[in-house]
């Protein structure tokens, strides 16, 4: 028995004496899976709110200027009619929120808590204080990017972007402790996913079992892993940027403003440092879920376990060098959006590896069509989609025609939709019975996928035609504009659908609180699959394994193989032949 | 209960102080599955107090990028610089004061030197040094921004004033901050902390403590003397 074993048996042992109270269990835990459904929590709640404003954004665009339902007992004067302040801050808000409190806290949060220790093999994270505090620090965050619709003036109004000058001088927008609160919030939402990166990539570096060696790491723990590094690198800037900004506006200084002395160009070269590394942070988790779930589901390995780890290796690196191509229009030099347009191209090269590597890996597979591998599969085609939009938009010529048009907004939620929101779907399906112990309902869970696949192409699908024709991002009305009257049915057509996509989450909702409560219960391996995380008891108990943990003999996607007699071979399970008499 | 979340051993399992057993080796390396030839954790090469330090400092690296990047713009895009009819900055004192940061990370060097040879009360000595230096840093910096201030140097007087004190203030909380870590690390020292030789945490803080001493040359160099 080894020393880690040994220590840690005489831990359980003495954990049977001394249990820790409600607080300590539910609220103020440091393990690792309780900090991870906190996150869930979190995100899901977000996620409401997030949308609830998305809706309101549709209903003006198709009906613009008349009384959004529900809204008239909350907007009283205007009889629930959105003013175009209110317009902004919604779409500024629906954003924000998505982006960095909905898919962040999932996808980084939530399953990278859960998933990196329990399929390195570690006991819980390298320093689960850290971890308990970078959860209450961003739900601190929270609260503050909430506060931000009660105070007076109303919330940011000045896009999830904020670009200067705009975001700095109070009175081009109207809010004043918005923008503030929005500032404060990101920038304490930046100390906590400092916390929380510095603790997954020390937990991946030093806390694995034995025998997990680098490269027999699950993809998602990799994917986990590229993340943290550009968490820890991107958002630090983002920091920096948004200290500045509420300087700007509390203390007087001129960071960005003109007026004195200052640059608003700054701003945008600021944030979209941060921004592009940022838009990878959302998907590479997703990227990583679909690596482990496609396999599973098709019985087979992953096709091309190294290239995957190194092209996400490699668009980690190239992320730093495109941010540009967000810019092209800002009044660079040519020749830099030049450069900026072949770096874009080339991060579609390691984009495009994983997506053959995944065709790969379905091909001549005995597939399963269950619910995480729906959405999974999801993923993979919307992924392709809007990273097919990315290259139209990455070629400078285009670009200037569509950019700041709905084709963006297409490119946008086909990445981040499509991409890291059925990601996410597909690893809540996946991993709900280790994370609660119950498996999901399958009915509801094709009742959810199935409208939500549909609506969701139904509603960012014509964002292409009305943005190549010219429909503008962040308009009011576009009935105003001429140009735009002719295709007023597509923006009609859109929202009903965004409405059905909007009423087809609620098979998840049902499904996602009765599965908690009443769900049947789950064994230790539901989906047969190879992965540590499967070896611990459904839910895993605090330490996640009895007196050893796992020991680990090769890689993570053994399916369907020759070695064993089921299609499957546990990472943890020791080979029939010892390993040192196969050698010879 | 902490043993367990801890990290593998950096080296291999000495003796126990105090009851001379040698742990159990750990379990084999298990089977293999081609020349991926990395080893599985099983001595960790750095402390997982000092690996997070290092990556901290990374994501401050990033930060104060973005800042010494935003000023350098708005500096270059300025056609005088400083501008005129503001005060000037007190080079000379600034100049004396670098030295005072740099002794203090010397300092800090012979502290660690001290606690390896497992003179206790000498390394206590000198953390109290070099945090009595990093301390006197901080009250000539406080000194001259009062000063400059009185001059009428303040955050709204355009770009030279808002750089000046977003970046060097941005720093003085950060040598707070590390002055913090050193007196936690020092009462630490002090109740024999490191005695066994597990040294992990006071490294992890002069690590720190030599990034922001480490930084002020470069800020020092930006902001007052080109
Ligand atoms: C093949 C890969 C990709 C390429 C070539 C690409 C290219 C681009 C370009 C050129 C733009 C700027 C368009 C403009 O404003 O004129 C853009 C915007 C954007 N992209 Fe991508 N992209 C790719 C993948 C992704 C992924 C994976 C995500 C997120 C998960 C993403 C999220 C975004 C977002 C959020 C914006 C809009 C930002 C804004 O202005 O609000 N992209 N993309
Ligand atoms: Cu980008």
């Amino acid at each position: 028995m080894s020393a880690i074993s040994a220590t840690a048996h005489a831990h359980t042992a003495h954990a049977a004496h001394h249990e820790v109270g409600f607080v300590r269990t539910y609220i103020f835990s440091t393990d690792h899976k309780m900090i991870a459904r906190q996150f869930l929590f979190l995100g899901l709640f977000m996620m409401i709110i997030g949308g609830l404003l998305a809706l309101m954004v549709r209903w003006e665009l198709a009906w613009p200027e008349t009384p959004v339902p529900g809204l008239g007992s909350i907007l009283t004067e205007t009889g629930g009619i959105l003013e175009p302040s209110q317009y902004n801050m919604a779409f500024t808000m629906h954003a924000t929120l998505m982006i960095f409190f909905v898919i962040m806290p999932i996808l980084a949060g939530a399953f990278g808590n859960f998933c990196i220790p329990l399929m390195i093999g570690a006991r819980d994270m390298a320093f689960p204080f850290l971890n308990m505090l970078s959860f209450w620090v961003a739900a601190l965050s929270g609260v503050l990017m909430l506060s931000g619709f009660f105070v007076p003036g109303g919330h940011a109004a000045a896009g999830w972007t904020s670009y200067a000058p705009l975001s700095a001088v109070p009175e081009y927008t109207g809010t004043n402790w918005g923008q503030n609160l929005w500032c404060i919030s990101l920038f304490v939402l930046g100390v906590s996913s400092m916390m929380g990166a510095i603790n997954y990539i020390t937990t991946i570096i030093n806390m694995r079992a034995p025998g997990m060696k680098l490269f027999r790491m699950p993809l998602v723990v990799w994917s986990l892993f590229i993340t943290a590094i550009l968490l820890l690198l991107a958002l630090p800037v983002l920091t920096s940027g948004v200290a500045m900004l509420l300087f700007d506006r509390t203390l007087g200084t001129n960071w960005f403003k003109p007026s004195g002395g200052g640059e608003p160009l700054l701003w945008q070269h600021l944030f979209w440092y941060f921004g592009h590394p940022e838009v990878y942070i959302l998907i590479l988790p997703a990227m990583g879920i679909a690596s482990e779930i496609l396999p599973v589901f098709a019985r087979k390995p992953i096709f091309g376990y190294h290239a995957m780890a190194f092209s996400m290796i490699a668009i980690a690196f190239l992320s730093w060098v495109v941010y540009g191509h967000h810019m092209f229009v800002s009044g660079m030099n040519p020749a830099l959006g030049m450069s900026f347009m072949v770096t874009t191209m080339i991060i579609a090269v390691p984009s495009a590896i994983k997506t053959f590597n995944w065709l790969g890996t379905l091909w001549g597979g005995r597939i399963q069509l269950k619910v995480p591998m729906l959405n999974a599969l999801a993923f993979v085609w919307m992924f392709v989609i809007g990273g097919l939009s990315g290259i139209f938009m990455a070629s400078t010529p285009v670009d200037i025609y569509i950019q700041d048009t709905y084709f963006i907004v297409a490119h946008i939620h086909y990445v981040v939709f499509g991409g890291s929101i059925f990601g996410a779907f597909a690893a809540i399906y996946y991993w709900f019975p280790k994370m609660f112990g119950r498996l999901t309902n399958t009915a509801l869970g094709h009742l959810h996928f199935w409208p939500t696949f549909v609506f969701f192409n139904l509603t960012f699908f014509p964002m292409h035609i009305i943005g190549v024709g010219g429909q503008m991002r962040r308009i009011y009305n576009p009935l105003q504009y001429e140009f735009l009257q002719h295709q007023q049915h597509w923006n009609v057509f859109i929202t009903y659908s965004a409405l059905l996509l909007g009423l087809s989450q609620i098979p998840f909702v049902i499904n996602f609180f009765w599965s908690l409560f009443a769900g049947q219960k789950a064994p230790l391996n539901p989906w047969n699959s190879n992965t540590l995380e499967w070896t611990a008891p459904s839910p895993p108990p605090h330490l996640n394994w009895g007196p050893t943990v796992p020991t680990v003999y090769r890689g993570p996607y053994e399916y369907t193989s020759p070695e064993s007699r089921e299609d499957f071979l546990p990472q943890s399970q020791p080979p029939l032949v010892r390993a040192g008499a196969a050698r010879h | 209960m902490t043993r367990v979340l801890e990290a593998p051993p950096r080296h291999r399992p000495r003796p126990s102080r105090t009851t001379g057993q040698v742990p159990p080796p750990p379990p084999p390396p298990g089977g293999d599955d081609g020349p991926d030839g990395d080893p599985a954790p099983q001595w960790a090469v750095l402390d997982n107090v000092v690996l997070a330090t290092i990556f901290f400092i990374g994501a401050e690296v990033m930060f104060f990028t973005g800042l010494i990047f935003s000023f350098w713009i708005l500096r270059l895009a300025a056609p005088v610089w400083p501008p005129p009819l503001q005060p000037r900055l007190p080079l000379g004192v600034t100049g004396v004061n670098t030295l005072v940061l740099l002794a203090s990370s010397v300092v800090m060097v012979a502290a660690g030197r001290a606690l390896n040879a497992g003179d206790r009360g000498l390394a206590v000595r000198r953390l109290a040094t070099a945090a009595g230096l990093g301390g006197l840093f901080l009250l000539v910096q406080g000194y001259e921004w009062v000063r400059l201030i009185r001059f009428g140097l303040t955050v709204s007087s355009g770009a030279y004033g808002a750089t000046f004190y977003t970046l060097i203030g941005t720093h003085a909380v950060h040598v707070f901050g590390a002055l913090v870590w050193l007196a936690v690390t020092l009462l630490l020292a002090a109740r024999g902390r490191f005695a066994d030789g597990g040294t992990a945490p006071f490294r992890a803080c002069a690590l720190f403590w030599h990034f922001v001493v480490a930084l002020w040359p470069i800020l020092y160099l930006s902001v007052y003397l080109l």
